[in-house]
C-alpha cells in the first residue's frame, strides 16, 4: 500500500544518524586511551579489546552487572504479576473510588526522582534495606507498577467481554478462568508491559545508587570508578557503557513480534 | 458501549497494586510535605513554619522566588520544543518503518537501542560525542565554521540538550506509533484505496485517528519525562553555562543536596508536583472525553 523510495531512503537516514553516538562508543570502548586522545578517528585503527578483559577480570565489576540484572528481572515480575489482577479490575468493574485511584496511581510516574532520593534513602535504612536489591527493586516499583497497570489496561480492554461470560457458563472457575484463557490472550500486552518494566528499571539510576552502597551497588555505580584523579578513563567508561546496552537489546529482540503486534486494541 | 457492573470487590484485586506503591510513595511523600511547613536551627530540631517557604517560593520578588519562575520557564520551555520535535517526527518515522519482511525485526530492535541504555551512560556517550577534540558532533560542527561550545555558550548548550532528548526519546514515540499503526485492519486502507483517496487523506482521516490512544500515552509520557529532565543537563553541561540549562529537577537538586535547604527545596518540590498534576489531569480529562464522544 505504500510504495516509493523516499519513505526507505528517510528511515535509512534516520537509523544512521541514530547509530553514529552508539557506534562512536563502541569506536571509543576499542581504543586505547593514548589513541583516543591523539584525535579523531573514524574507525579503531589498532582495536583492542583489553578494557573489556579488564570488566570481565575484576569481580566488582561482574558482581555489580548481576546485582543490576536481579533487581531489575525482579522488579518486572512482580511489576508484572501485581498489575494484571489490577489492571483487570480497572477495565472489567467499577467500584468505588476507581477514577481516582487509576489517576493516583499515574502521579507516582511524575514524582521527580531528585526530590525523594533523600526520604527513600531514610525510609529504607529504617526498615533495615538499603544496599540490599530489595530496596531497588521496591523502589523501583513506585514508577513501574503504575506503568504496568496502565499499559496493562488497554490490553485487557482489547479482549471482549463476551469471553469472559463465556467462560463463567462453562463453569471455569475465576482463578482457572483467569490464568487458563484470560493470561495466553493478553500474551502480547504482558510482553510488551515487561519490556517497558524492564527498560524503566534498567535505566533508572539515581535511586538505584542512593540506595546502595556496598553490597548491592548497580553496574552504573561502579562505572564512576572510571573518573580517577588521574583523568577521565575514556576507554574504560566507553567498554562498561557497551555492555550496559547488551540486555537491553536482547530483551528487545525477543519481544520485536510482541511490540509489533502489541497494542493491536481491539483485534484479538 | 456496555456498561460496567459495579463490583466493590474489585478492591481485592487492586490492593496488591495498593501496597507496593503506597509502601514507596506514602513516607516519602509525607517527609516532603513535612519539611515544606517546618523550619530548623540544626541538629535535627525541627519547628512549625508555616506556609513561609511557599510564600517565599511564590513571589518572584524573593530570590528563591525568582530562581523557581526561571527554572520553571525553561523546563516548560525544554518540554514544549522535546514534545514538538519528538511527537512529530516519531509519527514521520513510524509510517517509514518497513511492515514485513526481514528488516522488521533488526529496525525494532536498532530504534529501541538508545532508550535501553541507563541515563549515566547516555550522559557519557553525548559528553564524548561533543567534544570537539574527540567526538563526531562536536568536530563536525566546529569543522562547519559554527561557534559550538557546550560549557561556554548557551545556545550550544540548549540545543545539545534538546538533540540528545530527541535521539534518546523519540524512539519511544516511534514505537508506540508503529504498534498503533500494525493495529489498524486492512480493510480500512483497501477503502480508501477504492475511494482513490490521496496519501494524505489516508493519513489525516484513517491512521491519525487510529493513532489517538498510542498517543495519549506517549505525550503523557514524554511530558512527565521532559518535565522532570535531570540527568542529561546534569551530567553533560551541570545546569551551564551560568544557569542556561538549570531545570527544575536540577534546580531542585542543587538546593536539596547541595545546599541543605530542605525547606525551600521541599515547598519547591511540592509546587513542582502539583504543577505536573495539574497539566496531566488537564490532558487526561479532555482525552477521555474525546474518546468518550467518539464511542458514543
Amino acid at each position: 500500500m505504500r510504495s516509493g523510495l523516499a519513505p526507505k531512503l528517510i528511515f535509512v537516514v534516520y537509523l544512521v544518524l541514530l547509530m553514529l553516538p552508539i557506534y562512536w562508543l563502541i569506536n571509543m570502548s576499542l581504543r586505547t586511551n593514548e589513541d583516543i586522545m591523539s584525535g579523531l578517528s573514524f574507525f579503531p585503527h589498532h582495536p583492542t579489546i583489553e578494557k573489556f578483559l579488564e570488566i570481565f577480570d575484576d569481580p566488582t565489576w561482574v558482581h555489580a552487572f548481576g546485582v543490576s540484572l536481579t533487581y531489575v528481572a525482579l522488579n518486572t515480575v512482580i511489576s508484572v504479576a501485581v498489575a494484571l489482577p489490577a489492571a483487570y479490575a480497572f477495565n472489567r468493574y467499577h467500584f468505588i473510588g476507581d477514577k481516582h485511584l487509576f489517576f493516583w496511581l499515574l502521579t507516582n510516574l511524575m514524582a521527580p526522582a531528585a526530590v525523594f532520593a533523600m526520604p527513600f534513602f531514610q525510609l529504607y535504612y529504617a526498615v533495615g534495606l538499603f544496599d540490599t536489591v530489595w530496596a531497588v527493586v521496591l523502589a523501583h516499583c513506585l514508577f513501574n507498577v503504575p506503568l504496568a497497570v496502565w499499559i496493562l489496561e488497554g490490553f485487557v480492554g482489547g479482549v471482549p467481554r463476551e469471553i469472559d461470560e463465556t467462560a463463567a457458563i462453562d463453569g471455569y472457575s475465576f482463578p482457572r478462568f483467569f490464568i487458563r484463557i484470560f493470561l495466553p490472550l493478553i500474551a502480547n500486552g504482558i510482553g510488551v508491559t515487561a519490556f517497558f518494566c524492564f527498560m524503566f528499571s534498567w535505566v533508572e539510576q539515581l535511586l538505584a545508587t542512593t540506595l546502595t552502597s556496598a553490597h548491592a551497588l548497580p553496574f552504573a555505580a561502579v562505572m564512576t570508578r572510571a573518573y580517577s584523579a588521574s583523568g577521565m578513563d575514556w576507554s574504560l567508561l566507553s567498554a562498561a557503557g557497551v555492555l550496559t546496552m547488551v540486555p537491553g537489546a536482547f530483551v528487545i529482540w525477543f519481544v520485536r513480534n510482541h511490540i509489533a503486534k502489541g497494542f493491536a486494541l481491539g483485534r484479538v | 458501549m456496555i456498561d460496567k457492573p459495579i463490583n466493590n470487590r474489585a478492591w481485592f484485586f487492586v490492593l496488591p497494586v495498593l501496597a507496593f506503591v503506597l509502601f514507596s510513595s506514602l513516607i516519602p511523600v509525607m517527609t516532603v510535605v513535612n519539611y515544606s511547613v517546618q523550619d530548623t536551627l540544626g541538629e535535627n530540631n525541627f519547628f512549625w513554619n508555616g506556609d513561609s517557604w511557599f510564600r517565599d517560593l511564590l513571589n518572584p520578588h524573593t530570590t528563591i522566588g525568582a530562581r523557581f519562575n526561571d527554572a520553571l520557564f525553561r523546563t516548560l520551555a525544554f518540554s514544549f520544543v522535546a514534545l514538538a520535535i519528538e511527537v512529530p517526527l516519531g509519527i514521520a518515522i513510524a509510517l517509514c518503518v518497513p511492515r514485513r519482511g526481514w528488516s522488521v525485526g533488526i529496525s525494532l530492535v536498532v530504534i529501541a537501542l538508545p532508550m535501553l541504555i541507563p541515563w549515566n551512560v547516555v550522559g557519557t556517550i553525548w559528553q564524548i560525542f561533543t567534544r570537539e577534540d574527540i567526538g563526531l558532533f562536536g568536530a563536525a560542527l566546529t569543522g562547519l565554521g559554527l561557534h559550538y561550545n557546550v560549557t561556554q555558550d548557551a545556545v550550544s548548550a540548549w540545543v545539545t540538550i534538546v538533540v540528545i532528548d530527541v535521539w534518546h526519546w523519540t524512539p519511544l514515540v516511534i514505537l508506540l506509533s508503529y504498534a498503533g499503526l500494525r493495529a489498524i485492519p486492512d480493510a480500512y486502507y483497501q477503502a480508501a484505496r477504492i475511494d482513490g483517496a490521496s496519501r494524505w487523506a489516508v493519513f489525516a482521516n484513517i491512521e491519525l485517528p487510529k493513532l489517538q490512544k498510542v498517543l495519549v500515552i506517549a505525550v503523557l509520557l514524554r511530558f512527565m519525562q521532559t518535565f522532570m529532565i535531570y540527568t542529561e543537563p546534569f551530567v553533560v553541561t551541570g545546569g551551564g553555562p551560568g544557569s542556561a540549562t538549570t531545570f527544575l529537577s536540577i534546580d531542585l537538586d542543587k538546593i536539596a543536596l547541595g545546599q541543605v535547604d530542605l525547606g525551600n527545596a521541599a515547598a519547591m518540590s511540592i509546587v513542582y508536583y502539583l504543577i505536573t498534576l495539574t497539566v496531566c489531569w488537564v490532558f487526561f480529562t479532555i482525552m477521555t472525553q474525546l474518546d468518550r464522544r467518539r464511542d458514543a
